[in-house]
């Protein structure tokens, strides 16, 4: 009985639809959760996660393939008497190199750029306006085309320095010098002149007011900023690629590229990789919970706090 | 000249401010910035000279090294005819590489595009609370290395990899060498490699979208693809177009994705060009003149990209 009811009701309601000027389709939520957008979005994070889970795995594969499953060993971290991290030296050489760039250059580039920011910021003038145009286009410059003028440079008219660490810095500073140079401009931005201008009112001198007013203000841009460079470094691979020239200056990004293409790779490469990816998270995350301490009691979220740690 | 330091500068009495402390204060900013300037001319401005100078140079027969000459009078036209030849002369081989480069590059930025907009588009207008979790999944990749990266596929597409594993549990044919030389391979490793720098510039400009504009179309009775059309997107060009430079711009220097997925000659992109020519001797002022080539091509979008992006600022500010 009852279904009859409801299909005849069914019915009904069919054909007051369909008799209804208006969308032929059944008029749907607007409001509805967009599952196919969801579902989308779940398949690219899973396509973009899931290959670097499996290298992470295959760095503690017990064999030498980089494809094929063969069990659990911590053999290419510490136990390979060669060839694993802890005992060979030149996967050592690597880290350190990487880590060495990584700390020379931000703590050069990051002064360097919060000054030079500061400065452009109120220094308004046409040669100002240049330097930020030269530093902006060093910031979207092709690296392969930086990376070259870098190589002629210190081959021929720099000469004394030689390819190297020193090298390798300077080069590094400079591709990356834009990073404090960014963030810092757009955080001078925001604050505006109010509080500068006050502390000038109350006496400060030019000086003053940059180290009790500025810099305070500034701290969590200039932290944003030494995180971002110091993991660019890391993870930098052309412009290292192009000046080191021997062991004891290459550091672990080149030495994966030129181990795989020299068809020497194994799980040792994949453990270097685990490891420069394991620096960058914790840079990552104790870069993301000092900015939190810095802006508490600011307005903005999480998610702002995540986007300026990744640079946007 | 000095007077009170109260009125040295600031506020509205700067005004009446002497002008020796104005000066005074100029020059303290000037000097704030001069380090940075000095620096940025002698290791950018300099460096790209001495590449004008090196493509101008001549070679050193004896050593096969270049020799720059850094008089513009003096400049030799020889890598510049060497390199002309290379492309359009009788015996040409990178007339064909450049055009895979701009058709690689081409697809594999459209699929960047294709493939982040959606999920950028998700997170920031529906995630709602789980917006951090996402926007962390997002920005992962981001924070792993390059190598890192490919080393994955490197592992997943050996001819005895998951993926043929995969494909063979399902059916089809298992015994594809995805690592022979294909150009399928470089321009997933470029879409791969290159997709969370679109993602994250495509995340904030949406995310920057005023949500009662939404709102306001959809009350005046679009449906939701309408509003989409009519408002988000229109609204997230500049995103698009800045999302794509920044795909674009890296792809076209790219020599280390079609070397790690591919190795042969017959994938390789202008970026392989340069490289191979910087490190044989006899070859780097072509290498140079190439280079040069490759950036007077791209300085327009340079320049178009660090005025859109120095714009945004400035309104967002």
């Amino acid at each position: 009985m009852t279904t009859a009811a409801t299909t005849q009701q069914a019915a009904a309601t069919e054909a007051a639809r369909a008799a209804r000027p208006g969308p032929r389709w059944p008029k749907r939520n607007p409001w509805r959760h967009p599952w196919f957008l969801e579902s989308f979005t779940w398949l690219y994070l899973i396509w973009s996660l899931l290959p670097i889970g499996l290298a992470i795995l295959f760095s503690f594969n017990s064999g030498k393939s980089q494809a094929v499953w063969q069990g659990f060993s911590w053999r290419w971290y510490l136990t390979d008497p060669v060839l694993s991290v802890a005992h060979s030296n030149v996967l050592q050489l690597a880290v350190l190199q990487t880590l060495k760039l990584s700390a020379y250059t931000t703590l050069i580039a990051v002064p360097l750029g919060v000054l030079f920011a500061l400065g452009i910021h109120r220094w308004r003038t046409r040669t100002g306006a240049t330097f930020n145009f030269v530093m902006l286009l060093s910031f979207v410059i092709p690296e392969l085309i930086f990376g070259v003028a870098m190589f002629f440079v210190f081959t021929s008219l720099f000469s004394g320095i030689s390819l190297g660490t020193l090298a390798e810095t300077l080069a590094l500073v400079t591709w990356n010098v834009s990073w404090p140079a960014i963030i810092v401009q757009a955080r001078l931005a925001t604050i505006g002149n109010s509080y500068s201008e006050a502390a000038a009112d109350l006496g400060c001198n030019p000086f003053q007011t940059m180290y009790r007013v500025w810099l305070p203000l500034l701290s969590p841009a200039i932290l944003a900023s030494a995180i971002l460079v110091f993991s660019t470094v890391i993870d930098d691979f052309v412009i290292v690629d192009l000046l080191s020239n021997s062991a004891a200056n290459t550091p672990m990004s080149v030495y994966i590229y030129a181990t795989q293409r020299g068809g020497n790779g194994g799980p040792a490469l994949n453990a270097l990789g685990t490891i420069m990816l394991i620096m960058s998270f914790v840079i990552a995350i104790l870069g993301y919970i000092g900015y939190r301490l810095m802006t508490r009691g600011e307005r903005g979220t999480s998610t702002d706090a995540l986007a300026t740690i990744a640079g946007s | 000249m000095a007077g009170p330091s109260v009125l040295r500068f600031g506020g509205q009495r700067t005004k009446a401010a002497p002008q020796g402390a104005r000066q005074h204060n100029r020059f303290f900013y000037m000097l704030l910035a001069m380090p940075g300037i000095i620096w940025l001319t002698v290791l950018f401005i300099v460096p790209f000279y001495d590449v004008l100078a090196i493509a101008g140079g001549r070679l050193d027969f004896l050593t096969g090294s270049p020799v720059a000459v850094y008089n513009p009078l003096n400049w030799s036209h020889a890598n510049l005819v060497q390199t002309w030849n290379g492309i359009f002369g009788a015996t040409a081989f990178q007339l064909p590489i450049i055009w895979r480069t701009i058709w690689y590059t081409a697809v594999a930025s459209g699929l960047c595009l294709l493939i982040g907009y959606p999920a950028a588009y998700f997170v920031a207008r529906f995630a709602g609370r789980r917006k951090a979790l996402f926007l962390v999944l997002l920005i992962a990749p981001f924070w792993i290395s390059y190598m890192m990266r490919m080393l994955a596929w490197i592992g997943l597409l050996q001819t005895n990899g998951y993926l043929n594993k995969f494909l063979g549990a399902i059916g089809l044919p298992n015994d594809i060498n995805w690592l022979g030389g294909h150009w399928y391979t470089v321009v997933l490793g470029l879409v791969y490699g290159y997709i969370p720098y679109i993602i994250l510039v495509l995340y904030a400009g949406l995310d920057r979208i005023d949500g009662s504009l939404l709102e306001a179309g959809r009350d005046l009775g679009l449906s939701r693809a309408e509003t989409f059309l009519k408002v988000t997107l229109p609204l997230s060009r500049q995103p698009i177009l800045t999302g794509m430079l920044i795909t674009v711009l890296p792809m076209l220097g790219d020599y280390y994705t079609n070397q790690l997925l591919s190795g042969t000659p017959r994938t390789a992109m202008i970026g392989n060009v340069i490289q191979t020519q910087l490190g044989t001797n006899g070859f780097q002022g072509q290498g140079a003149v190439l280079s040069l080539l490759v950036l007077a091509v791209l300085v327009i979008p340079m320049v178009y990209y660090v005025r859109a992006t120095s714009r945004a600022a400035r309104e967002a500010s």
